[in-house]
C-alpha cells in the first residue's frame, strides 16, 4: 500500500516537471505562438496585481475580524468610505484601461487576416475539413495531401480555410492561434515556423461522432526537405478531381495520409461555392418572377466568393 | 401510429443504461411504495403538487435541482473516468456515440436543470419575504412555471431510457444539430425541453420583475431593497431580454428540422453563425442570470456574519446594474475565432474587460463588509470566504480569455473549461450550497447538521481545486474540449489527478446527502424557534420559521436598509399586535400540473413525431387553460381568528425559544 | 400544516396591495408583450440577414403582390380600431356593445388570418414553399409566426366573448379585456413593422 502511494507520488512529481516540457502554449514554435504567448503572460501579470491583493486581503480580513478576536476594532454601523470606494472602482478601472489598449494593439497586430511582416513571399494553402479529416491543397503547386501538411521553415503561410461538413477549427497550436472551417465561408489564419520539427494539427471543435480522431501532423521542413516533399506529392499517383473529392469527403476516421499529384481547376472555390453561405444574390430589378433560375446568379458572380477581405 | 416509436427506440444494448434505468426503476419503486405505505398521497397532492405558495414552490425547484445535480454529476464522474482511461490510445469504456451524449446532457443538465432551478427556487423562497410580501405577483403563474419546468427535466431523463439525447454539445450548433448531421431524435429532445421550460422561465421572469417593482412593502424604496432582492431584479430584467432570444432560436432550429426550412443550414443559404450569434446573445446573460442570485446570497451572508452593515450598498446596486447591461454587449467573445475582423474582436474584447471592473468591486464590498466586523465562520461564511478566493482565479482567467490574441490560443481547450466550471462552481453553485444552508432554516423550520455541512464544503473546495486546477495545464497542453480518446501519456497524470478531484468532490456530495438525511431525522434537535436563527438584517427573519402560509399576519414597515436588523435594535417588535385582520389568500390549484402534463405529452409527441398525438396535448392544454380562465373561486380571505390562532402558536414557540 | 379550507367571504374590505390585482395583471402582460417583442425583433433580426439568401430562388421583389398585402393590413388596422370600439363601450359598461364590437373585431382578425394562410398558399403551390431558400425560410417564419399570434389572438377574443356573454362584464373580464387588447394593438405595430421592413422594403 504505501509502496503504491510512493509510486504514485513520485510518479507524479516527475510528471508534473515534465510538464513544463509539454506545455505546447508556453514552447512556441512560431513567432505568431510567441507573441500570443507574450500576450498571455503579459494580461495575466496584470490582473495579477488585483487578484493577489484581493486573495490576500480575503484571508487577513477574515483572520483579523474574527469573532472571537475582541481586540479588532468592531464598527457595525461603518457602512462606506468614498476614499476606499474610489479606490475599488479606480483600481481595476486602470488596470483595465492598461489592459485594454494592449487587447486593442494586440487584437490588429494578430488578427488572423493580417498578412505577416516577411521578405519571403508566403506559402499559400487551402484547407478544407471534410468528416472527418483535413485536406490541404496548395494551390501555387497544383498538389493536395490529406492529414499532412507540409511548409517550409521561416516562410509564412497563408491559409484559406472552409469546411465541406459541419463547423469546426483549424488549430496548430505550436505555431499559434485557431480558426473556424465553415461551410460556404473562407477564413483565413497567417501562421510561421521558426523551427523545423513535426507539430500536432487538431480540429479544435466538436464536429461529431469522429472528433477525437480528427488530427494532421504539421511538417516543418528546411528548404530542401520540403522541395523533396513536393517532389514526392507531385510523383503520387492520385490526382484530385470532383470524383476522387467526393469519394474523400465521405465521412470515415483515422483518414491516412494521402497525396495527390495534381488538383483540379478551382477545386477549392468550387467546395465553397456549393454552399450559399456568404454568397448573396444581387438585388434585382426586373419584377417579373424569374423561374428556373437555379444557380445562374451564383454563375454570373463567381468572384463574390474568390474575393478576399 | 406511434411516429418514429419503436422497440429500437429503448437501448437494450448499453448495458451501462440499462443497468442506471434498473436503479433508478427501483428507487423510483421503493419511493412510491413507500408514500403509498405512508399514505401521503392525499397531502402530497394538496400541500404540495397544487400549491401555489411561491415557499413550498422554491422549496419543490430546489429539490429537483438537487436531484439533476446527481444526475449531472454522475455524467461527470463517467467523462472523467473515461478521458482518464483514454489517454494514452486506448478506447476507453464509452465509445464516441454515448460519450458524446454525456457531455451533450451534462451541459444542458447543469445549466437548465440543476443552477436554473437552484436560482429560481432560492428567489422563490427569499424574495417575497425580503419585500415584505404574501405571495408573489401571479401565484398561479407561477406553479405553471414550476410545472413547465418539470416537464423539460423529465423530458430529459425519459431520453436516457427511450431513444438518445442530443451529441452535439450543450449549445448545439448547427449544422451539427441540424437533421443532416444529426437524423436523430436526440437533438429534439434538446430543443423541446429547453423549449418548455425555457418558457417556464420566461413567465417566472415576468412574475418576479413585477412581484419586486410593485409588491413591495409599506416604505421599501428601491434603494433600501436588500441585496439579494436587487440582484433578483437585476436577474428578472436579464431573463426578460434574454429567453425571448432562446425561444426564436430554438424556435428556428425547430422548423430546419421539422419543416426543412433553411435558417442554419449549409444548404440553400442558410447561415450557422447566424445561430452562434443568437444563442450567445441569449448565452451569455444566461450566465449572470446564473451568478447574480449567488452574488445576492453572498452579500447577504457576508453582512450577516460579520455582523455589520454591507459596505457601500450604493456602489453594490449600481455594480449590479451595470453588469445587468454589460452582459448584452460582450457575446462574441465567445468566438472570436470565427473571423470577424480586428476591430469588432477588440470592441467585444474590451467590453468584456469592462465587466471586471463592477465584479471587481463586488468583491471589494464583500471584502470591507468583513473590514472592522465581527466575522463568525458558520457554514455559510465559509462557502463564501471559499467563493471569494476561487472566482477572483476563475475572474482573472476570464479576463485572459476575453483578450482575443489570448482566445485564439486558449478557445476550445480545457483551459476554458477549466474557467467556466471556475467561476460556475467557484462562484455560482458555491454561492446556492450557501444560500441553501442560510435560508434551510427559514424555509423548514430547523437548522442543517454543522459538522457535516462543513465537512462539504472542505470537500467542496478541495476537490474542486484538483478537479480543474490540471484543466488549466492541460489547456496549456494543447488538450482540446470533448475529446473521446487520444494518444498523449504527457496528459494522463494531470487527468488522473482530476479524477481524485473528482472522487472528493463526490465525498462532498455525499456528505451533503448524509447532512440532508441526519438533519431531517433528527430535526427535533436541530428545530429553531425564533425564525432567526444566525442574527439576520432582513425582512425574511422577522417571521417565523417556517413562516405561516401568509407570510406576514401584518405586513411590516420599513424605514431602513437591514430593516430586520434596525427593528432588532430599536427593540421594536413585530409581534406584538393584537388586532389581526382577514388575509386575502390564493387557492390552490391543479391547473399548472395539469396543463404541464398535456404540455409533456405534446412535446414528447413531437419529438417522436407522433402527430395525433402532439395534436392533441396540444389542444389539452389549451383546453385546460380555458377551463381554467372559467375558475372564478381562485381566492379567499383567512379569517381573523386564524390568524390569530397561528400567531398565538408562535408566540407560544418563541416564548419556549 | 396550511391552506386549511376556510369558510368564505367573510370580509370584503381589500387590504393593502390588493386593491390594485387588476392593474398589476395588466403591467405583467405588458411586460410579457416586451419579451414578446424582443422574439419578434430576433426573427426581424434573422430575416435581415437572410433576405438575400435566396439560393437561386426567388428573391422578395419576385413574390410581394403589394395591393394584396395592402389589403391585409387595412383588414387587421380595422380590426384594431373596431376593439376600440369595444374598450370603449366596456368603459360605458355596455356590454351588448362591447360583444358587438369583438365579434366585428373577430370576423376582421379571420379575415386576415384567410388572406395570409392564401398567399401562403399560393407561394406553396408555386414551388416557394419555406424550405426552398433561406429567404423564404425567414419571410415565411417571421409572418407565419406574426399569424400564429394573430390565430391565439382570435381564440382567447372567442373564449372572453363566451365569458363576457355568460358573465357579464366582470372586474376578471374587464381585465382580460384591457389585456387582449393591448395584445391586439401590439401585433397591430408589429404587423405594421412587418409590413414596412417586408414588404415595402421588399419591392422598392
Amino acid at each position: 500500500m504505501k509502496r503504491t502511494i510512493s509510486y504514485c507520488l513520485v510518479y507524479l512529481a516527475t510528471s508534473v516537471l515534465l510538464a513544463g516540457c509539454n506545455l505546447v502554449v508556453f514552447n512556441p514554435k512560431g513567432a505568431v505562438a510567441r507573441d500570443e504567448r507574450d500576450l498571455i503572460i503579459l494580461a495575466t501579470g496584470l490582473m495579477l496585481l488585483v487578484v493577489v491583493p484581493v486573495i490576500v486581503m480575503t484571508f487577513v480580513f477574515a483572520y483579523r475580524y474574527r469573532a472571537t478576536n475582541k481586540k479588532a476594532r468592531y464598527s457595525p454601523r461603518w457602512a462606506s468610505s468614498h476614499k476606499i470606494e474610489a479606490v475599488v472602482w479606480g483600481v481595476p478601472f486602470l488596470i483595465i484601461c492598461v489592459l485594454g489598449w494592449v487587447t486593442w494593439e494586440t487584437t490588429h497586430a494578430l488578427d488572423p487576416y493580417r498578412p505577416l511582416d516577411s521578405d519571403v513571399p508566403p506559402v499559400n494553402v487551402q484547407v478544407v475539413a471534410t468528416d472527418w479529416k483535413w485536406l490541404f491543397i496548395y494551390p501555387d503547386l497544383g498538389i493536395a495531401s490529406v492529414n499532412e501538411l507540409a511548409i517550409p521553415v521561416n516562410t509564412p503561410v497563408s491559409f484559406t480555410v472552409t469546411s465541406d461538413a459541419a463547423m469546426t477549427s483549424f488549430f496548430i497550436p505550436a505555431l499559434g492561434g485557431q480558426i473556424y472551417a465553415m461551410a460556404g465561408m473562407q477564413t483565413k489564419l497567417h501562421l510561421i515556423a521558426n523551427e523545423i520539427g513535426q507539430y500536432r494539427g487538431i480540429a479544435a471543435n466538436y464536429n461529431g461522432h469522429g472528433f477525437s480522431d480528427m488530427h494532421f501532423s504539421t511538417l516543418s521542413l528546411s528548404g530542401a526537405d520540403y522541395e523533396a516533399w513536393v517532389n514526392k506529392v507531385k510523383a503520387a499517383p492520385r490526382k484530385l478531381d470532383q470524383a476522387s473529392y467526393t469519394e474523400l469527403a465521405k465521412p470515415s476516421i483515422r483518414h491516412e495520409i494521402t497525396y495527390y499529384s495534381a488538383v483540379q481547376e478551382r477545386m477549392f472555390l468550387d467546395i465553397v461555392d456549393k454552399y450559399e453561405g456568404m454568397n448573396k444574390a444581387p438585388r434585382k430589378k426586373e419584377t417579373q418572377v424569374q423561374r428556373n433560375s437555379d444557380d445562374a446568379r451564383v454563375k454570373q458572380q463567381p468572384s463574390l466568393l474568390a474575393e478576399e477581405r | 401510429m406511434f411516429g418514429k416509436l419503436s422497440w429500437d427506440a429503448v437501448p437494450f444494448h448499453e448495458p451501462i443504461v440499462m443497468y442506471t434505468l434498473a436503479i433508478v426503476g427501483l428507487m423510483g419503486f421503493a419511493l412510491v411504495g413507500t408514500v403509498t405505505w405512508k399514505r401521503k398521497w392525499g397531502y402530497l397532492w394538496r400541500e404540495w403538487f397544487t400549491s401555489v405558495d411561491h415557499k413550498k414552490i422554491g422549496c419543490m425547484y430546489i429539490i429537483v435541482a438537487l436531484v439533476m445535480l446527481l444526475r449531472g454529476f454522475s455524467d461527470a464522474i463517467m467523462m472523467r473516468t473515461q478521458q482518464a482511461m483514454a489517454s494514452s490510445g486506448g478506447p476507453g469504456y464509452l465509445p464516441p456515440e454515448h460519450y458524446d451524449q454525456i457531455f451533450t446532457a451534462h451541459g444542458v443538465i447543469m445549466i437548465f436543470f440543476m443552477a436554473m432551478p437552484f436560482v429560481v427556487g432560492l428567489m422563490n423562497i427569499v424574495v417575497p419575504l425580503q419585500i415584505g410580501a404574501r405571495d408573489v405577483a401571479y401565484p398561479f403563474l407561477n406553479a405553471l412555471s414550476f410545472w413547465l419546468f418539470v416537464v423539460g427535466a423529465a423530458l430529459v431523463n425519459i431520453s436516457l431510457g427511450v431513444g438518445e439525447f442530443a451529441r452535439t454539445g450543450w449549445v448545439a450548433y448547427p449544422p451539427l444539430s441540424e437533421l443532416g448531421y444529426s437524423p436523430g431524435v436526440g437533438v429534439d429532445y434538446y430543443i423541446w425541453s429547453l423549449q418548455i421550460s425555457g418558457i417556464g422561465t420566461l413567465l417566472t421572469g415576468v412574475n418576479f420583475f413585477v412581484t419586486i417593482l410593485k409588491m413591495r412593502t409599506e416604505g421599501m424604496t428601491l434603494f433600501k431593497m436588500p441585496v439579494f432582492t436587487w440582484n433578483a431584479l437585476c436577474t428578472s430584467v436579464l431573463i426578460l431580454a434574454s429567453f425571448p432570444i432562446l425561444t426564436a432560436t430554438l424556435l428556428m432550429l425547430t422548423l430546419d428540422r421539422y419543416l426543412g426550412m433553411h435558417f442554419f443550414t449549409n444548404e440553400a443559404g442558410g447561415n450557422p453563425m447566424m445561430y452562434v450569434n443568437l444563442i450567445w446573445a441569449w448565452g451569455h446573460p444566461e450566465v449572470y442570470i446564473l451568478i447574480l442570485p449567488a452574488f445576492g446570497v453572498f452579500s447577504e451572508i457576508a453582512a450577516t456574519f460579520s455582523s455589520k452593515r454591507l459596505f457601500g450598498y450604493v456602489s453594490l446596486v449600481w455594480a449590479t446594474i451595470a453588469i445587468t447591461i454589460l452582459s448584452f454587449i460582450v457575446w462574441l467573445h465567445h468566438f472570436f475565432t470565427m473571423g470577424a475582423g480586428a476591430n469588432v474582436n477588440a470592441f467585444f474584447g474590451i467590453m468584456t474587460m469592462i465587466i471586471a471592473v463592477p465584479t471587481g468591486v463586488k468583491i471589494f464590498t464583500w471584502l470591507f463588509t468583513m473590514y472592522r466586523g465581527r466575522v463568525r465562520f458558520e457554514t455559510p461564511m465559509l462557502w463564501t470566504l471559499g467563493f471569494i478566493v476561487t472566482f477572483s482565479i476563475g475572474g482573472m482567467t476570464g479576463v485572459l480569455l476575453a483578450v482575443p490574441g489570448a482566445d485564439f490560443l486558449l478557445h476550445n481547450s480545457l483551459f476554458l473549461i477549466a474557467h467556466f466550471h471556475n467561476v460556475i462552481i467557484g462562484g455560482a453553485v458555491f454561492g446556492y450550497m450557501a444560500g441553501l444552508t442560510y435560508w434551510f432554516p427559514k424555509a423548514f423550520g430547523f437548522r442543517l447538521n454543522d459538522r457535516l455541512g462543513r465537512i462539504a464544503f472542505w470537500c467542496w473546495l478541495i476537490g474542486f481545486y484538483f478537479a480543474f486546477m490540471p484543466s488549466y495545464v492541460l489547456g496549456f497542453m494543447g488538450m482540446t474540449r470533448r475529446l473521446n480518446h487520444f494518444d498523449n501519456p504527457a496528459w494522463q497524470p494531470w487527468l488522473l489527478l482530476e479524477l481524485v478531484g473528482v472522487g472528493i468532490i463526490l465525498c462532498g456530495v455525499s456528505a451533503q446527502a448524509l447532512q440532508l438525511y441526519v438533519s431531517i431525522r433528527n430535526r427535533a434537535k436541530y428545530r429553531d424557534l425564533t425564525g432567526d436563527p444566525w442574527d439576520g438584517r432582513t425582512l425574511e427573519w422577522a417571521t417565523s420559521s417556517p413562516p405561516p402560509f401568509y407570510n406576514f399576519a401584518e405586513q411590516p414597515k420599513v424605514d431602513d436598509l437591514d430593516a430586520y436588523w434596525g427593528m432588532k435594535e430599536r427593540g421594536v417588535s413585530t409581534l406584538s399586535h393584537t388586532d389581526y385582520r382577514a388575509i386575502h389568500m390564493p387557492r390552490n390549484t391543479s391547473a399548472g400540473l395539469v396543463i404541464s402534463v398535456f404540455a409533456l405529452i405534446c412535446s414528447f409527441a413531437l419529438v417522436w413525431h407522433i402527430w395525433w398525438l402532439a395534436i392533441f396535448g396540444l389542444v389539452a392544454s389549451v383546453v385546460a387553460m380555458v377551463v381554467r380562465s372559467y375558475d372564478e373561486d381562485i381566492d379567499y380571505f383567512v379569517p381573523a381568528h386564524e390568524v390569530a390562532r397561528i400567531e398565538k402558536a408562535r408566540l407560544k414557540d418563541l416564548a419556549e425559544a | 400544516m396550511s391552506n386549511i379550507v376556510l369558510e368564505k367571504d367573510i370580509a370584503h374590505s381589500h387590504e393593502h396591495g390588493h386593491e390594485d390585482a387588476g392593474s398589476m395583471r395588466i403591467f405583467g402582460f405588458w411586460i410579457y408583450l416586451m419579451t414578446d417583442c424582443i422574439l419578434f425583433a430576433t426573427l426581424f433580426a434573422g430575416y435581415a440577414v437572410l433576405r438575400d439568401s435566396v439560393a437561386g430562388g426567388p428573391s422578395t421583389i419576385d413574390i410581394f403582390e403589394l395591393p394584396y398585402v395592402l389589403a391585409e393590413t387595412a383588414l387587421l388596422l380595422l380590426s384594431s380600431i373596431t376593439y376600440g370600439y369595444a374598450m370603449l363601450a366596456m368603459n360605458r359598461n355596455d356590454k351588448s356593445h362591447v360583444l358587438r364590437w369583438l365579434g366585428v373585431t373577430f370576423v376582421l382578425g379571420c379575415g386576415f388570418i384567410a388572406m395570409e394562410i392564401n398567399e401562403f398558399h399560393h407561394l406553396i403551390q408555386e414551388g416557394y414553399g419555406p424550405d426552398r431558400s433561406a429567404f423564404l425560410t425567414a419571410f415565411f417564419t417571421l409572418v407565419g409566426t406574426h399569424g400564429a399570434h394573430v390565430l391565439s389572438g382570435l381564440v382567447w377574443m372567442a373564449v372572453l366573448m363566451a365569458q363576457i356573454h355568460s358573465r357579464g362584464l366582470t372586474n376578471t373580464n374587464t381585465t382580460r379585456l384591457s389585456c387582449l387588447s393591448l395584445f391586439w394593438h401590439f401585433l397591430d405595430v408589429v404587423w405594421i413593422c412587418v409590413f414596412t421592413v417586408v414588404y415595402l422594403l421588399g419591392v422598392v
